[in-house]
């Protein structure tokens, strides 16, 4: 069994950076799927890879990342559009998924869709537990 | 008052003396920094830019991932092409990753205390060339071609030397392969410029050379 958590982005709102990674991290290590409504700011992005790594050990081996932003690479009046909805309401739009490396081995993203890869026998061995 | 002819020309001198003195003094210190995923190939690019200008490598390539574990400094790098030179230290930064399992080594054939030595020498080398971003003047990200640009890696990389306004070029390696896809990778960041090359053979590696010295205005 796989648990998805969802966490909406007001849930994460008023934490700092580091809650924020702190958050998120957390609910990656028991094993869960977080999906985040929106995204972090790429510093931020940067930091939870630094986190990560500064936290692996035999049991929590990373995470896998992905960023669903559709409008991102948008011009002209839908970009000037979406950043000043980013600015008043913050980069809710979108989606993020951490998984933890023990259980997604991969996550394939283009920018129509997503796909999740699972080690099978560490999602057994799970359900077992 | 009257001034001398000879104040005049001093004090011209020393104008100069110092608008060229800051110039090269910045020149000096112009930091271009490799990054990029494992094995994308940023030192075997970091080798052929010091084979072709230096006459000597800078590191060692394995296909083992995170072969480079360490910042790796090269300094003073003159390039030249068509009259203008480029003068940097090149920085080879280990590979950006969002997991590190030694067990992956040790299925290549590493024992099990080499695999947890490197895997923890890796974890390390992540988290320095992050905090590396911050000291670069221009960032060379280089990609594996045969491999999917989407990744979140890439991204958060590109993502965040956007936010600093450091300059970028995207290498799209290992073109020399079938699997390669320069137009993919074109695709994935359509705002930067691409360079498809083969560092290991050098392909098209003059035209790497041109984008860098657009790049470096």
């Amino acid at each position: 069994m796989v648990t998805l958590q969802f966490v909406p982005y007001t849930e994460i709102e008023s934490l700092s950076s580091i809650g924020r990674i702190r958050k998120l991290l957390n609910i990656t290590k028991q094993n869960k799927i977080v999906l985040l409504q929106g995204r972090l700011r790429s510093d931020e992005e940067a930091e939870l890879i630094k986190t990560t790594m500064e936290e692996i050990n035999k049991d929590f081996t990373g995470i896998e990342l992905a960023v669903i932003s559709p409008h991102r690479d948008t011009t002209g009046v839908k970009k000037l559009k979406y950043n000043v909805m980013n600015m008043v309401l913050g980069d809710r739009q979108g989606l993020t998924i951490i998984g933890p490396a023990s259980l997604v081995k991969q996550i394939k993203k283009d920018p129509h869709k997503i796909e999740l890869f699972m080690d099978q026998k560490k999602i057994r061995k799970k359900g077992k537990r | 008052m009257k001034v001398g002819g000879g104040v005049v020309f001093n004090l011209l001198k020393q104008f100069v003396k110092k608008v060229l003195g800051d110039l090269f003094a910045k020149k000096k210190h112009v930091k271009i920094g490799l990054y990029g995923p494992p094995n994308g190939g940023k030192t075997t690019l970091a080798n052929r830019i010091c084979k072709d200008w230096l006459g000597e490598e800078m590191g060692t390539v394995s296909n083992i991932a995170h072969e480079t574990r360490e910042i790796n400094i090269k300094e003073q790098i003159s390039i030249e092409s068509k009259g203008r030179q480029l003068s940097f230290n090149l920085v080879d930064t280990p590979g950006i990753a969002t997991k590190i399992d030694y067990e992956d080594f040790v299925k290549v054939g590493m024992s099990d205390t080499a695999a947890k030595k490197r895997a923890k020498e890796a974890t390390k080398g992540v988290i320095d060339a992050i905090k590396w971003l911050d000291e670069m003047d221009i960032v060379i990200v280089v990609l594996d071609g045969t491999k999917d640009p989407y990744s979140q890696v890439n991204i958060t990389i590109i993502g965040n030397l956007q936010a600093r306004k450091i300059p970028v070029l995207i290498i799209a390696n290992k073109i020399d392969l079938r699997k390669a896809s320069l137009k993919k990778v074109q695709s994935a960041f359509p705002q930067y410029s691409v360079v498809g090359i083969s560092a290991k053979y050098g392909k098209n590696i003059e035209e790497f050379y041109e984008s860098l010295f657009v790049l470096a205005g």
